[in-house]
């Protein structure tokens, strides 16, 4: 039988919640002897795959290209986590939301600036009028909360998942 | 002499004295009720919600800390429909406002963070309403931040019942609800606040916080005082 496959994907987050998930120690080889990481911000692979059982997502669906990107992997993914605070309630990137889109660019690219004052139009992805939880957007089947969740409960949220047991995130808070 | 009432809170037998509500009666016998607006010191108000029970017979549900006991009640504090209604309460005042835990003064010293991972709330079902809310940081040492109030108006009750000085209450109606100073002026130009600092203690969240605290060093350090300043004010008969 071949090895569940697990991903991570990274939306508007500032990676901190990856950082928890290394910092896991060598325990991460453990859950890495039990499954195959096939796509993550963590190791090269350009694009991701089909069937992934397990996918945890950092960030909230903030632009576009969010929106692009965690549909696609919902579509591939059996076993979705909304991974940490921003996931799970938006969080920090959600603090935009009472200041709405326009002010917001308006303040910190032209307002600001003295130098060649413009609103990023080309290359960068679209904001959205709102930086949302991913569950508002598509299916969540597990939340951790925590910003970051500690590392012990991402090791026993995995291992819950690796052995096919519902996860166990008691424990779990926002903030911390 | 006051009489004794016995009853039931969830199954087990206890005892308080007449004119008592269940909320103290379970407290003294190590019953856990969750509750963000009562705090030992001040009288209750039952705003918060968090602390509705079950009482056989009755087809409503009552506010264990205004519910006074009586003879043979049965009290039932925790059942799966108590903790739903729970988390739900617990969900509306976080998506009320903008409550952002992590940037929070009051990160893990917080009664709201704390009661989302006690009733075990992972996440929110309810759109956040993201409102639009204000800061007033006019005042010299303390400043208030709206987005994280929840209005269970503990600081209205501290500054009246025990500064003596009534600078909060409330206005508006609704969503729009606000705690204010005076006649809501600015906080620093109150000319009622004494800068005693009581309502910052008893915030139960992030709300009211002493300037110049970073983030997740909000304590409250030194709100053990209040028992002890409600004995001094019954003894003087204020």
């Amino acid at each position: 039988m071949s090895k569940p496959r697990v991903a991570t994907v990274w939306l508007d987050g500032c990676s901190g919640c990856h950082m928890s998930l290394i910092d896991m120690d060598e325990r991460i080889l453990d859950i890495f002897e039990r499954a195959d990481l096939v796509y993550s911000p963590l190791v090269d692979f350009k694009d991701y795959p089909e069937d992934v059982d397990v996918c945890l997502v950092e960030g909230a669906v903030s632009s576009e290209e969010d929106l692009h990107k965690i549909k696609m992997v919902r579509e591939r993914t059996k076993t979705l986590v909304s991974f940490g605070d921003c996931a799970v309630t938006s969080n920090v990137p959600g603090m935009r939301n009472p200041i709405g889109v326009a002010p917001l660019l308006d303040r910190a690219y032209r307002e600001n600036v003295t130098l060649n004052p413009q609103i990023p139009s080309e290359i960068v992805p679209k904001l959205l009028p709102a930086s949302t939880p991913v569950h508002r957007v598509v299916k969540v089947d597990v939340f951790l909360p925590g910003c970051p969740p500690s590392a012990d409960l991402i090791y026993t949220m995995l291992d819950d998942l690796l052995a096919g047991r519902v996860p166990d995130v008691a424990g779990s808070r926002f903030g911390r | 002499m006051s009489t004794v009432f016995t009853f039931r809170i969830d199954g087990k037998d206890v005892a308080g004295s007449e004119g008592q509500t269940v909320m103290e009666v379970a407290e003294e016998n190590g019953i856990d009720i969750p509750a963000l607006c009562h705090l030992e010191g001040i009288h209750d108000r039952g705003a918060c919600r968090l602390c509705m029970v079950e009482i056989a017979g009755s087809p409503k549900l009552a506010a264990a800390c205004m519910t006074k006991i009586t003879e043979g009640m049965d009290v039932t504090a925790h059942s799966e429909l108590l903790l739903e209604y729970r988390r739900t309460v617990t969900e509306m005042m976080f998506v009320e406002r903008n409550h952002v835990c992590a940037v929070c003064v009051a990160n893990n010293h917080c009664e709201l963070q704390d009661t989302a991972e006690e009733l075990g709330l992972t996440h929110f079902d309810l759109p956040r309403i993201s409102p639009k809310v204000d800061i007033d940081a006019s005042h010299r040492l303390f400043a208030i931040d709206h987005n994280r109030c929840i209005l269970c108006l503990r600081c209205v009750r501290v500054c009246d019942e025990i500064e003596g000085a009534h600078t909060w209450d409330i206005m508006h109606r609704g969503l729009e609800t606000r705690v204010q100073t005076d006649m809501g002026i600015p906080w620093g130009e109150s000319t009622t606040c004494t800068s005693c600092g009581k309502c910052v203690q008893v915030c139960p969240t992030g709300a009211l916080f002493e300037k110049g605290r970073a983030v997740a060093r909000g304590s409250k350090t030194r709100r053990p005082f209040l028992p002890w300043m409600k004995v001094v004010a019954e003894e003087r008969g204020l």
